[in-house]
């Protein structure tokens, strides 16, 4: 398994050497140095030197690298990486040189923590959060907590405490959707897909036991406009809500929260689960039929001998006239030897940027059903070499509340506990771009 | 406050800094203590020696403050291995804290003291660890479970006399899922070190008891408890059945590490089923999950595409719906483009190749090199593996010449000409290729295209005068465009003699009198024989038809593919090479024993080829000795499998190809087996006259004809792992495994 973890910055400055093995040398942070940071042209996350393989993965400023011997599982090691940047997220707000360097004891004691002779123990946030503090001396506590601690990091519910109360027993469910989008220069969609994620964030006391349903069978209306069209954030209780909802949605693939009981989903499509406390992502899930694309995107780019290239860029909406998007940007790539463009946008303000080589098109405020046209120009430099204009995609960013593009639709969410306290759920819908590209 | 003093550290060393930190360690106030410690712990990160404050640090080692008694453990695993007898000191401590109430602490003690490598401890470590192997607090017992393995690392005999190993097995039956967890986890890694202790051993008990835990414990307990149960055999079908049932609901999970974990022990588990319609019902379960990896971050998506393509070659057909999930996405990184491709290659069909055609195209025009290559490339690949899509392949390979970009241009010419090798009726766009002869400059390209023009000269009115340009500047050649010369010119003799005698003089005249290559000497000897003995057996021999090749997609040797499939989601399957490979010491031995276990076995089972190779010595020519043949040959000139059978470098498997790739080792088979096919094919029996003969045939082939099998096999075994320039190892090891193996597996069916 792991022989140990190094932390590097950008520079290849070591920030964090932890050895779980004795067979992890400090010389072995030379080498990655050497070989991987250095190395401009180094290609892949997984390098193997005689027997000791780097696996290593990128996060703001800070390599994060597992070292190991053996043939270990890739899959795994690199999934550790990642929980470790979450960890660092949820303890430090955002993991990086900064955050590294002033909370290197922590990361230490993080790192002990979750790693034991290199195989990953116990890693969820908010079990860690109950013994290994920020605050550093919380350690006065009673001796009854500690063995609660301890039977919680192990036991069938490790995700969650015992004895949590709420006054106001809330939980909060986000459909967040990543819309990918790749459309080809004649205007066919080659590829149309949703990953989605729903995130809770439970605020409920005691040991709560939580039924989730979607529409299974059921989607939304004809233009996949929620039926709160407009509307704050719609309080669902119970199903009453969406049973004017028709129609169907189908789900390619969901992967769920390990709390979530996986043999009663497998045989009869019901999500029950005991949640932990705080915020948790429930469930992931990817759908490709009936997706519905909040833009249509036209771009008419012309190359004009080789000075010129004419753009004529028109966006238009595909939701409810009552929904809006926000944070919309559009890149659109210029040639490299571009000199100056010139654009005439009818909503929102376009800009160049060369150190991107593209025009940033940002438009704050999108409302539905309608349609926006960019006509720009950009004046080229004569280059000695002829050398042909990849032209990458053009690309999108926005969200969009109120909207899902897969039709996926919360149908009820029951609370079930032995106090029988009821409860407030709340449920919002969004939609961002994934990767949303479009040729021309 | 924290970076103030990492830079107070960070500054320069002043004088009596230790001195600082020691007396801030004895101090008489707690928090200074503390600070201390940290300052300390600081300065150890950063490589700097602390250890001469070793005795400082360890006063501090009794104290309440749990934070604090971290810090000062993870000094002492540091530095106990400098300090061996002052670590005794810590021992007391250490057995007093594993019998401390508080169980956060019991298991601190326990961990660490599996941490200090140091014999002494050892003596210490077996009571304490025997008392918290059966503590009351799940949380110890885990803790202690892998300090068990620990020991074992550092004291194998007393671990086995103190029947620590026992123990371990009985906990696999504990109630708490996370000890069973990490006592399959101890007991497996105890199991890899020392086989012979048979640490762990999985009865039907033991299954029922890890299944159990299965769906309670966390992630990475499930994916030691899949790796477990996929290293099992059941015992019968029913078995295997009922562990694919339990497994199955897994699929779902969150974490693509144990997806990748059940899938691979359903894939292994379902072999044993006979049940057809089972066995499609999981195929079809898997195929929804194994997308969704394709979403993942970046690095596990590589790990999870490798393992796609792997379980796309053995079982071909359970993604063939799901090519628009490997489009390359504009800001993949190149690893992943690069493997996308090779998968979209694999499940293409005639329903999606349309689609699949238009999207290469996309990709020959981007801007990174490999990658455009490698786009170039499939859509050869996809051509020739499915026939009705060919000419619209052709198309847009013609388009793509007339981009003029240099490289894509090479790269077309080298796919056009395994085109031409496949299917018939293609002449008409040969001007088209003739003109940009110009622009050729790898040895590859040039070679491919001269192949074309040798093959195809009656049709090509001009073929005289291109060939003329290039024998005029042949000693400038690479020494495998040379052999293409040779053979072309040849070729074009014998179908316009009247028009190339000349030529053919020249030709041959330079490659024996001018040239230092034994191999283009030989060659063009043995052509100087065969034109002046009869010319009309210089023209069944070297006009004969050659074979036709079927598939230019990569695919792993069977026995390969059916080593990797138990190491899915391991290092072994995203090298797709056996872990034997590159990992131990004594590499390239394991990798040579390996192939030659695997030809042996080949020869074993294929009693027939070997005869017919018999046969075909003995003068009677019959269709296996064809192939055969090439490969002879193929291997007098650099040692690597025809085209046909060679497996392309691992794409990107370690990132260090591209750079080192010396293009003449990887691409030199392409172009030698279409001459040495048609020289094998039909005249065995004058060729090998002709070695006979001669005396001066290639070292190794003469050999090959004459000597025994066995130095022959070590001949060439040396020669593919050391032989041609030295590559890096990474090169060595991506490029000999499949070529090499391959090769002297049908070496071995030959003899």
């Amino acid at each position: 398994m792991l022989s140990g973890v190094l932390l590097f910055n950008q520079k290849g400055e070591l920030l964090i050497m932890r050895a779980f093995r004795q067979d992890m040398r400090p010389r072995l942070a030379d080498v990655f140095r050497i070989q991987v940071i250095s190395n401009a042209q180094i290609r892949s996350p997984i390098l193997t030197l005689g027997s000791t393989t780097f696996s290593h993965i990128k996060n703001e400023n800070i390599y994060i690298v597992g070292v190991s011997k053996g043939n270990v599982n890739a899959a795994l090691v690199f999934e550790f990486l990642y929980k470790l940047v979450g960890l660092g997220k949820s303890y430090f707000g955002r993991f990086d040189e900064e955050a590294v360097k002033s909370n290197f004891v922590m990361v230490y004691e993080l790192l002990d923590e979750i790693l034991d002779f290199g195989y990953p123990q116990n890693t969820e946030t908010e079990t860690l959060k109950m013994y290994i503090t920020t605050e550093g001396v919380k350690s006065e506590r009673a001796l009854e907590d500690s063995s609660k601690i301890t039977m919680q990091a192990t036991g069938a519910l490790s995700w969650r405490r015992d004895n949590i109360k709420y006054r106001k027993n809330e939980a909060f469910v986000d459909v967040i959707e990543d819309v990918n989008l790749l459309v080809s220069a004649s205007g066919t969609v080659l590829r149309a897909d949703v990953n989605g994620a729903i995130e809770m964030r439970a605020y409920l006391s005691g040991t709560p036991e939580c039924k989730f349903g979607l529409n299974d069978s059921l989607t939304l209306g004809a233009a996949g406009i929620e039926p709160s069209v407009g509307g704050p954030v719609g309080n669902i209780s119970g199903n009453k809500a969406t049973k004017a909802a028709a129609g169907s949605v189908t789900l390619e693939d969901v992967s769920l929260h390990q709390c979530v009981k996986l043999s009663s989903f497998t045989n009869d499509r019901t999500i029950s689960f005991i949640p932990p406390d705080g915020s948790f992502q429930l469930m992931n899930y990817r759908a490709t039929e009936n997706v519905n694309l909040p833009f249509k995107v036209h771009a008419i780019v012309n190359e004009i001998g080789k000075s010129k290239v004419e753009y004529s860029i028109a966006i238009r909406s595909n939701y409810g006239p009552k929904l809006f998007a926000t944070n919309v940007l559009v890149r659109i790539p210029t040639p490299l030897n571009t000199a100056s463009t010139t654009h005439r946008a009818s909503q929102g303000k376009a800009k160049y940027e060369p150190s991107e080589n593209c025009i940033v098109w940002r438009i704050a405020r999108f409302t539905g059903q309608s349609e926006f046209v960019l006509s720009a120009e950009a004046e080229l430099t004569a280059t000695t070499t002829a050398k042909q204009w990849s032209r990458p995609p053009l690309s999108m960013q926005f969200s969009l509340l109120m909207f899902t593009s897969s039709g996926l639709l919360v149908r009820y969410l029951k609370v079930f506990e032995k106090g029988n306290y009821s409860s407030v759920k709340w449920v919002r819908y969004m939609t961002r771009a994934g990767s949303y590209e479009i040729r021309f | 406050m924290a970076v103030n003093r990492l830079r107070s550290v960070l500054g320069t060393p002043r004088k009596g800094e230790t001195f600082e930190l020691r007396a801030g360690l004895v101090s008489q106030y707690a928090w200074e203590r503390k600070e201390s410690i940290q300052k300390t712990i600081m300065a150890m990160t950063l490589g700097k020696d602390v250890s001469a404050l070793f005795p400082d640090v360890l006063k501090n080692i009794a104290t309440p403050d749990l934070d604090q008694k971290k810090l000062v453990y993870l000094y002492l695993m540091n530095y106990a291995k400098s300090h061996p007898d002052l670590c005794i000191l810590a021992v007391n401590t250490f057995v007093q804290d594993s019998e401390d109430p508080n169980p956060l602490v019991r298991a601190l003690a326990i961990r660490t003291m599996g941490c200090i490598r140091v014999e002494k401890m050892v003596d210490y470590m077996e009571e304490p660890l025997r008392k918290t192997l059966k503590d009351e607090s799940p949380y110890v017992r885990k803790t202690a479970a892998l300090c068990v393995a620990k020991l074992f690392d550092l004291n194998p005999n007393l671990c086995i006399e103190e029947g620590f190993l026992e123990i371990l097995q009985e906990m696999i039956g504990d109630s708490n899922p996370m000890v069973v967890a990490n006592s399959v986890t101890a007991l497996a890694e105890i199991h890899e070190a020392a086989p012979e202790t048979k640490a762990l051993v999985i009865t039907s008990q033991t299954l029922k008891k890890m299944l159990l835990a299965l769906n309670e414990c966390t992630e990475w307990g499930r994916i030691t408890i899949l790796t477990t149960l996929a290293d099992y055999r059941a015992q019968d079908t029913k078995e295997s059945e009922h562990i694919c049932e339990r497994v199955s609901p897994q699929f779902q999970h969150v974490n693509p590490a144990v997806v990748l974990a059940a899938v691979k022990v359903v894939f292994l588990h379902m072999q044993n089923i006979e049940n057809n319609q089972l066995h499609a019902t999981y195929l079809k379960k898997m195929s929804p999950p194994l997308v969704t990896l394709v979403s993942s971050q970046p690095e596990v998506q590589y790990v999870a595409l490798r393992n796609i393509d792997l379980l796309l070659q053995k079982q071909p057909g359970i993604l063939d719906k799901e090519m628009r999930v490997f489009f390359c996405k504009y800001n993949d990184p190149p690893y992943l483009k690069l493997t996308k491709l090779e998968i979209m290659v694999r499940i293409a069909n005639a329903n999606n190749v349309d689609q699949l055609l238009a999207e290469l195209k996309e990709y020959a025009m981007e801007v990174d090199m490999d990658f455009v290559r490698k786009a170039v490339r499939a859509i050869g690949q996809v051509a020739i593996k499915i026939e009705e899509c060919a000419e619209k392949a052709v198309n847009v390979l013609l388009e793509l010449i007339n981009t003029k970009v240099g490289y894509v241009v090479q790269e077309v010419i080298v796919v056009i000409k395994d085109i031409f090798r496949r299917y018939p009726g293609y002449e008409g766009i040969i001007p088209t290729l003739c003109q940009c002869i110009d622009d050729l400059d790898e040895p590859n390209a040039r070679g491919s295209l001269i192949w074309i023009v040798g093959e195809y000269a009656e049709k090509i009115s001009n073929a005289g005068e291109i060939l003329a340009g290039f024998v005029d500047g042949f000693n400038e050649e690479f020494a495998q465009t040379q052999l293409q010369i040779l053979t072309a010119v040849v070729k074009l003799f014998l179908k316009k003699p009247d028009q190339s005698q000349g030529l053919v003089q020249k030709v041959l005249q330079a490659a024996t009198a001018e040239n230092d290559n034994p191999d283009i000497r030989d060659r063009a000897y043995v052509y100087w024989r065969l034109l002046s003995s009869d010319p009309q057996i210089a023209r069944n021999i070297v006009l004969s038809q050659r074979p036709q090749i079927t598939s230019t997609i990569p695919v792993l040797p069977g026995p390969l593919l059916d080593r990797l499939l138990p190491n899915l989601s391991t290092l072994a399957s995203v090298y797709q090479k056996p872990p034997s490979t590159f990992i131990g010491l004594g590499r390239s031995s394991a990798l040579q024993d390996a192939a030659i276990e695997e030809a042996r076995e080949h020869a074993r089972e294929n009693p027939i080829a070997a005869a017919a190779v018999t046969a075909a010595m003995t003068g009677v020519s019959q269709p296996p000795a064809q192939s055969h043949a090439e490969n002879l040959l193929d291997i007098d000139f650099d040692g690597a499998a025809p085209a046909s059978m060679q497996k392309a470098p691992m794409g990107g498997a370690s990132g260090l190809e591209g750079l080192a790739g010396t293009p003449q080792r990887v691409a030199s088979p392409a172009i030698t087996s279409p001459t040495s096919a048609q020289q094998g094919g039909g005249g065995m029996e004058d060729l090998m006259g002709m070695f006979g003969n001669g005396g001066s045939a290639p070292a190794n082939g003469g050999g090959g004809g004459g000597g025994g099998s066995q130095d022959l096999m070590n001949g060439f075994a040396s020669m593919d792992l050391n032989g041609g320039q030295p590559p890096p190892p990474q090169e060595q090891l991506n490029g000999g495994e499949g070529g090499g193996q391959k090769t002297k597996e049908d070496l071995l069916g030959l003899f």
